[in-house]
């Protein structure tokens, strides 16, 4: 029956949910409104399926194609369409935000119907983001994500909530508005379209495609985040709750990610081979530095919100190899990422539930007392070591490969990665939960109860999957990955 | 036919005009004639004679521009559509202040009857199209103003700020008035129209004619509040009683926008190189300042006028494009602010209760606890404020924005990005104070249940307007494509 609009589902059904979580007012509906909002996340993630089991892994162009007038007066359309770059992206958004609804159904009790209600809401915006084919439509959501982000950080938040909220949501706006003017700008070089496609076709001089470079890589960068635009991350990230977290680092710096392949690369190719050097060097600075930057907090989401940032140095590397085996390695190492990062996430939610610390000197001897937990932790930290056969390998791999082939030298920094990498994610395992008892607290802390088996359960089923049989999303992305290097690999020169 | 109907038809596009006037004069006598019980009669009249006027307005909607009185008056679709939006925001406003004016001892017919006056000089303004015209309408509508700033006798504050806007507004008069005569003195007329003829080959007089220009735009500035002329904005907007801002800032920026579009965009467009550059600076100061200096305000009144003051400057953007498109969008700019100027001041009026006002930045905070709803409506209006999707404050600064990288201001579009950066800092911070914050205060909200619906109703259209703006949008492009 909505054979033409599933992409309309997947950004509307969350949204509709939210607002329905909403109408169930204050937390005496606390429970209602929990259920309401799970069977929302579940529906959103229900209507999404159709993208997988109906999508053409054959073709390049834009599928589940949905496009009407918006606003005539600016040519704007309601566009809508996914490829095989989008749609994975989608399909991560949606199933993480069920995990979201579940991790926060005990921990939070404070306002818990505008709690769900944010997430629902921001997952409906960000599954836009991503399906988005038109320039404003695309900005909308980009940044109408911000308003529940905002709120879930510093309503729900820690002790610094009102900085790391308030420098989020200016640092982010700062990237976006300039982007906004190139759109602009780009609106009236291609002759009046807001259409993304059409601005794959237009032709565009050297000094234009230059400033529009660093105006959408300010604006991506910050949101992926890079080095040195990244400073914002660790403090949203230990600031936030749990379920904040989670999707920032699984979710939202996808969607900086994703910018660089649906705007930077094909819309400026000759400024982004003109430039990768200078975007190189910043992943590698990425991978390197914050590697070692990681190795030295006493916070464990700090120690992983760094992580995070390495990882996604890897994800923009990969990128400006312009060869398939890094924009598919990055690709591959977006969704592994979002897996891991969440589930690393997930964990330290678990410990903080019964500790109230995230300090790594406050633990010590978990496997004592919890022992289901510290092997589903194990696993995590593999993979985010990057060890073979978990999902954290194969991005890595291949985006180092791809770089081989393009400078030795690139490659030997990346791969300084595997080193750093396992370092600060087994010196952390190693302190958090190995060793005897030294805390009292830690005595009486239990093992995870059946809502976190269930949610680690799943995540580990997905990280061991995509790293032992990758093929189905490479599958999935490769033609649209091909075609779009193609299409970058033509200068756009007039 | 007899020279009484040709004398009659002459005044049908000023009906509504004459119908406001009619009806103020009535509110007047009645007004003196009842007791104090029958207060609410100014009241009922005055919605009564709004209502009229929207009536007349949209009975005769006219397709072209229409002189009329001897090329004193156009009816133009402009000046209909900001016509029916001046009914509609005044309306607002009286339904708003009532409470607090009760409270206060102010709910009188002195008020109405000013608010009256005031709407019918807006109306003259919006239809002028002759120097004469355009000075007359500004005036009833000043003086209006002064008088309702001040209506507030035993307020010092109040006063003082009524003597200030009084001097400084009889200044911005005087140099309008000046730089009127110098460009009459070029062209030798006051009618736009005539103006815009004589001015289209050009002109020899051409330092008496910039000479003109620099007043005319300066005046203009000082009426719009545009740096470096803003000095009596913060301190009206501060002094004046919550109802009288909340008039203030809303209803008369739609009738600026159409003062300087009459003036700039149709009598001297031919000189739009000389004034464009001066709306410029004037713009990019204004957004410079009001957004810097609002962030250093805990009043928050003060707060809102130098938010104010920056917006003008983005509707500025929209004019000195000097283009259809650009005076599409500054109108559509100025709707905009309109309706976000009247759910955020009328905020500040619903929440100061006995006597108190609640204007510091204070007042508002943990007021998520407090009123969910409210907290919920005004977060949507400071979102819209700064300009973030989906609600509607983005697509206004979108529009003014596309309009200036059109005639190649693309570094003009930068400045304008980068200011309202520093501006989205103090809404986020109203933003801050109501959710992240716990309340110091309490006590339950109380609010009429019409005043409610119609502040949810105005707190929605922020968000209803921002999914789907094209209806306003073609309406503020078809307005002024059909009239220029």
């Amino acid at each position: 029956m909505f054979g033409q609009s599933i992409l309309s589902l997947v950004i509307w059904v969350p949204i509709l949910a939210g607002v329905a979580v909403l109408a169930t007012g204050s937390d005496r509906n606390a429970a209602l409104a929990r259920w309401v909002a799970l069977a929302g996340a579940l529906l959103g993630l229900i209507v999404a399926l159709p993208l997988v089991s109906d999508f053409n892994t054959a073709t390049s162009s834009m599928q589940f194609v949905e496009k009407a007038a918006w606003i005539p007066a600016f040519n704007v359309h309601y566009h809508l369409g996914v490829d095989g770059i989008s749609m994975p992206l989608i399909l991560l958004n949606s199933f993480i935000t069920v995990l979201v609804v579940i991790a926060g159904w005990q921990v939070i009790q404070d306002k818990v119907a505008q709690y769900m209600a944010a997430f629902l809401i921001m997952s409906g915006l960000i599954n836009g983001v991503f399906a988005a084919l038109d320039g404003i439509l695309f900005y909308v959501f980009f940044e109408g994500m911000l308003i529940p982000l905002y709120l879930i950080v510093g309503v729900w938040g820690g002790p610094n909530r009102v900085y790391a909220a308030f420098k989020f949501f200016l640092y982010t706006l700062l990237g976006s508005l300039l982007m906004l003017v190139s759109m602009i700008y780009l609106y009236f070089q291609s002759g009046g379209s807001f259409d993304i496609q059409t601005w794959h076709a237009t032709a565009l001089g050297m000094t234009a495609q230059t400033l529009m470079f660093f105006a959408f890589l300010l604006a991506f960068g910050v949101k992926v985040p890079m080095w040195p635009v990244h400073t914002w991350l660790p403090d949203a990230h230990v600031e936030a709750p749990t379920g904040g977290s989670v999707v920032l680092a699984a979710i939202t710096l996808k969607v900086g990610a994703y910018g660089f392949l649906r705007f930077i690369l094909p819309i400026l190719p000759d400024a982004s081979h003109e430039f990768a050097w200078f975007v190189i060097m910043l992943s590698l600075i990425a991978v390197a530095y914050i590697g070692l930057v990681a190795l030295v907090q006493a916070d464990m989401k700090k120690l992983i919100a760094y992580s995070s940032i390495a990882h996604m140095g890897f994800v923009t590397l990969g990128f400006f190899m312009f060869n398939p085996m890094g924009v598919e390695g990055g690709l591959v190492q977006m969704i592994s990422h979002g897996f891991v990062s969440a589930a690393l996430f997930l964990c330290i939610g678990v410990m903080y539930d019964r500790l109230h610390s995230r300090q790594i000197k406050d633990y010590g001897g978990l496997v004592n007392r919890m022992p289901v937990f510290a092997a589903f932790f194990m696993l995590f930290a593999m993979a985010n070591a990057g060890l073979p056969a978990t999902s954290g390998f194969v991005g890595e791999f291949m985006v180092i490969m791809a770089a081989v082939k393009v400078n030795f030298w690139f490659a030997f920094v990346a791969a300084t990665t595997l080193i750093f990498g396992a370092a600060y994610t087994l010196w952390m395992y190693k302190r958090v939960v190995f060793g005897s008892v030294t805390n009292p607290h830690v005595e009486d802390m239990h093992d995870v109860n059946a809502r976190e088996i269930l949610l680690l359960g799943v995540l580990a089923v997905c990280v061991l999957a995509m790293g032992l049989y990758p093929r189905p999303f490479t599958d999935v992305m490769h033609v649209s990955v091909v075609d779009l290097l193609a299409h970058v690999a033509q200068s756009k020169l007039p | 036919m007899s020279t009484a109907s040709i004398q009659f038809a002459q005044f049908a596009p000023a009906l509504p005009e004459i119908f406001v006037l009619v009806m103020v004069s009535l509110i007047l006598v009645i007004d003196a004639a009842v007791d104090d019980s029958k207060r609410y009669l100014a009241y009922v009249l005055s919605l009564v004679t709004l209502a009229g006027a929207a009536y007349l307005t949209a009975h005769n909607l006219s397709t072209m521009p229409v002189l009329a009185l001897g090329g004193l008056f156009i009816d133009d679709p402009l000046s209909d559509v900001l016509k029916l939006f001046l009914y509609l925001t005044v309306a607002v406003v009286l339904v708003y202040s009532r409470d607090y004016l009760t409270e206060r001892g102010l709910y009188k017919g002195e008020f109405f009857v000013l608010a009256l006056f005031a709407l019918l000089g807006m109306m003259v303004m919006v239809s002028a199209s002759h120097f004469l015209t355009l000075y007359l309408g500004l005036e009833l509508l000043s003086l209006s103003l002064y008088a309702m700033v001040a209506l507030q006798r035993d307020s010092s504050v109040a006063t003082e700020a009524a003597m200030k806007y009084f001097v400084l507004g009889a200044l911005a008069s005087g140099m309008l008035l000046y730089g009127m005569s110098m460009v009459y003195g070029v062209t030798g007329s006051l009618a736009l129209g005539d103006m815009a003829i004589a001015l289209q080959d050009g002109t020899d007089l051409r330092i008496p004619l910039v000479f003109g220009v620099v007043f005319i735009v300066a005046g203009l500035a000082f009426k719009l509040g545009a740096v470096p002329f803003h000095m009596w904005v913060p301190d009206v907007y501060h002094g004046a009683p919550t109802a009288m801002t909340l008039f203030i800032g809303s209803a008369p920026k739609i009738a600026a926008f159409a003062f300087v579009v009459r003036i700039l965009g149709q009598g001297l467009e031919s000189q739009v190189t000389e004034w464009r550059d001066m709306l410029v600076i004037l713009a990019v100061l204004s957004m410079a300042v009001g957004n810097i200096a609002a962030i250093a305000q805990t009043n928050l009144k003060r707060m809102l006028a130098y938010s104010t003051i920056s917006h003008m400057g983005f509707m500025l953007l929209g004019i000195l494009a000097g283009s259809q498109n650009g005076y599409g969008s500054a109108m559509f700019y100025v709707l905009v602010y309109a309706l976000m100027s009247l759910g955020s001041f009328g905020m500040i009026l619903l929440l100061s209760r006995g006597g108190f006002e609640s204007d510091r930045l204070e007042d508002f905070k943990g007021l998520n606890r407090r009123s969910p709803w409210l907290a919920f409506l005004m977060l949507l209006l400071m979102f819209s404020m700064a300009g973030v999707p989906p609600t509607v404050g983005f697509y206004a600064k979108l529009a003014v924005l596309q309009s200036v990288v059109e005639i190649g201001y693309v570094w003009l579009a930068v400045a304008a990005v980068l200011f309202s950066l520093v501006g989205a800092f103090y809404y986020l911070r109203i933003v801050k104070l109501m959710y992240f914050d716990t309340p110091h205060d309490t006590t339950p909200i109380t609010i009429s249940p019409d005043i409610r619906v119609i502040m949810s109703a105005n707190g929605l259209a922020v968000l209803a307007v921002g999914i789907l703006p094209q209806p306003l949008m073609a309406v503020c492009m078809h307005a002024i494509g059909a009239s220029f």
